[in-house]
């Protein structure tokens, strides 16, 4: 069985009288994909972020690589990474001197090979010495993904990396993203609004409402266990029994 | 502390400038303004007879010091910034860098700022006035080291209050240090001073460096209490500025105001 390169014990974040994330556990084992899925205010980003070291828990422990994200962050750090739609990177600068950037930031190895590595593979090639300003929102996808996957992550968080594209270039990622996981064998954490895209994409799902776990296992088990047809019908009813609470 | 990490940051921002004009206009434009502005008026103030003696060396001197001041500070909050507009904070912060490594490379912005800023003034001074600062020898380089400790000072102060209060405050980053200029006593002595604001300004780090640039332009000698209270301001509010940026950002961490500092 697979080992578990992060997992998340009675995780706690309250901001004021608002829980955000309520006393969530989960781990995430090497190889996996794990849908977070759910609505928003869900607590999915504020996870994520707590992951990062963004947001510190009020609650509950953090471990990566066996090591607490309290005491390790920059151990940790250095093995992961990150890419959202709502993020953004330096907009005077090119893609690649962002690239360059980055690199340096995590101390990478033959910088210039890694830059032309990826930006080959995830064609970039006509927008390398583009100004970030001007790219459209499909290249900048491309560009914080590039960022995130240059950096030979051993465990990528993708916060909703695919909303608002079109959905050409949502498949082109979607596919990017799948090749490439199965090729290194690293664990991603993904959230998504889009259930087909969640059903496709993750190995597992973890569906939160109002920062508490509310379901867990494969889409199949999670569809039989509600009696629906998909997932979006369990989003549905899950969303429906929330608003008459 | 990664010197990696840090040159890393530090090139973010030279790609910057190479392209930025508004950064380009805080070395070259503004600085050129204020000595053209002072320039005239030090020579206006000469022909109608109300000089005092060595107005030029008063006026410019302490306006390339101030310039300094102003320069450091700006290098530190500027940067920050520059990441809050480019929503580049969370890039950084979620990346192995520690808040250590990303003040030390703001600090390094900063003084790489002031030398631009700095040397151009002075030729300038030096092209347009025959005004030269280091006449009188190195004296002044530890008023003007100590200078731009007070800038970083300043800098982080405006800094943490930007991250904790996000865009509404992100004026202070050119304002701040305006506060400070008054009892810095930049273009008067200490003594023309109120006596409740004399005691204000004797904690005042820069009001020590700009009393003993007065002194070093004058009689070409280091006054040693100014310098010596200047240090000694400038080592214990350094320590309790760092110190305050770090609980400023472990609050911001907190209450989740990291990730949404600039919205």
């Amino acid at each position: 069985m697979a080992k578990s390169v992060v997992e998340i014990r009675n995780l706690t974040k309250r901001f004021q009288d608002f829980t955000a994330v309520n006393d969530i556990s989960f781990d995430i084992k090497e190889g996996e994909i794990l849908g977070l899925l759910g609505p928003n205010g869900a607590g999915k980003t504020t996870t994520i972020h707590m992951l990062l070291g963004l947001i510190t828990p009020t609650m509950g422990s953090i471990h990566m690589f066996g090591l607490d994200l309290a005491t390790h962050r920059e151990t940790i750090l250095r093995q992961v990474n990150f890419s959202s739609t709502y993020i953004s990177m330096p907009f005077s600068l090119t893609v690649e001197e962002n690239l360059k950037v980055i690199a340096r930031l995590y101390e990478l190895k033959h910088i210039q090979q890694r830059i032309n590595d990826i930006i080959k593979k995830l064609e970039m090639e006509d927008i390398r010495h583009k100004l970030t300003r001007k790219l459209s929102s499909g290249q900048m996808s491309r560009l914080t993904l590039a960022k995130a996957i240059m950096t030979e992550p051993k465990v990528l968080f993708l916060d909703e990396p695919t909303a608002s594209l079109d959905p050409d270039i949502v498949n082109k990622i979607k596919a990017f993203l799948k090749e490439y996981q199965r090729s290194e064998g690293l664990s991603i954490l993904y959230t998504s609004h889009n259930m087909r895209e969640m059903e496709e994409m993750s190995n597992r799902i973890i569906f939160l409402q109002r920062g508490k776990i509310v379901a867990e296992g494969t889409a199949s088990e999670i569809i039989q266990r509600y009696g629906q047809r998909d997932l979006e019908e369990v989003f549905l009813k899950l969303a429906r029994e929330e608003g008459r609470s | 502390m990664s010197v990696g990490r840090i040159l890393a940051l530090l090139s973010r921002h030279m790609y910057l400038y190479k392209r930025s004009f508004a950064r380009m206009l805080e070395i070259f434009y503004w600085p050129f303004l204020d000595l053209v502005v002072w320039g005239f008026i030090t020579i206006y103030l000469e022909k109608v007879g109300m000089s005092m003696q060595g107005a030029v060396t008063f006026f410019l001197g302490a306006l390339i010091l101030w310039d300094v001041l102003f320069r450091a500070q700006q290098g530190i909050a500027v940067s920050f910034l520059e990441e809050m507009w480019a929503r580049n904070l969370m890039n950084l912060f979620a990346s192995p860098l520690t808040v250590g490594e990303y003040l030390t490379a703001t600090m390094t912005m900063s003084v790489l700022k002031v030398t631009a800023v700095g040397s151009l003034m002075m030729l300038f001074a030096w092209v347009f006035y025959s005004y030269d600062m280091f006449h009188m020898g190195l004296s002044l380089l530890p008023f003007i080291l100590n200078l731009v400790i007070s800038g970083w000072i300043i800098g982080v102060l405006t800094t943490s209050i930007i991250m904790r209060f996000g865009q509404q405050a992100e004026v202070l980053a050119w304002g701040m240090v305006f506060l400070f200029q008054p009892i810095s006593c930049v273009f008067y002595p200490m003594t023309v001073l109120p006596p409740v604001l004399q005691s204000i300004a004797w904690i005042v780090p820069p009001a020590h460096i700009f009393e003993g640039m007065r002194a070093v332009l004058t009689t070409e000698a280091i006054p040693v209490t100014h310098l010596l209270w200047a240090t000694g301001l400038n080592a214990v509010f350094l320590l309790l500025i760092v110190i305050w940026f770090y609980h400023t950002f472990n609050v911001c961490k907190d209450r989740g105001m990291l990730v949404r500092v600039g919205e």
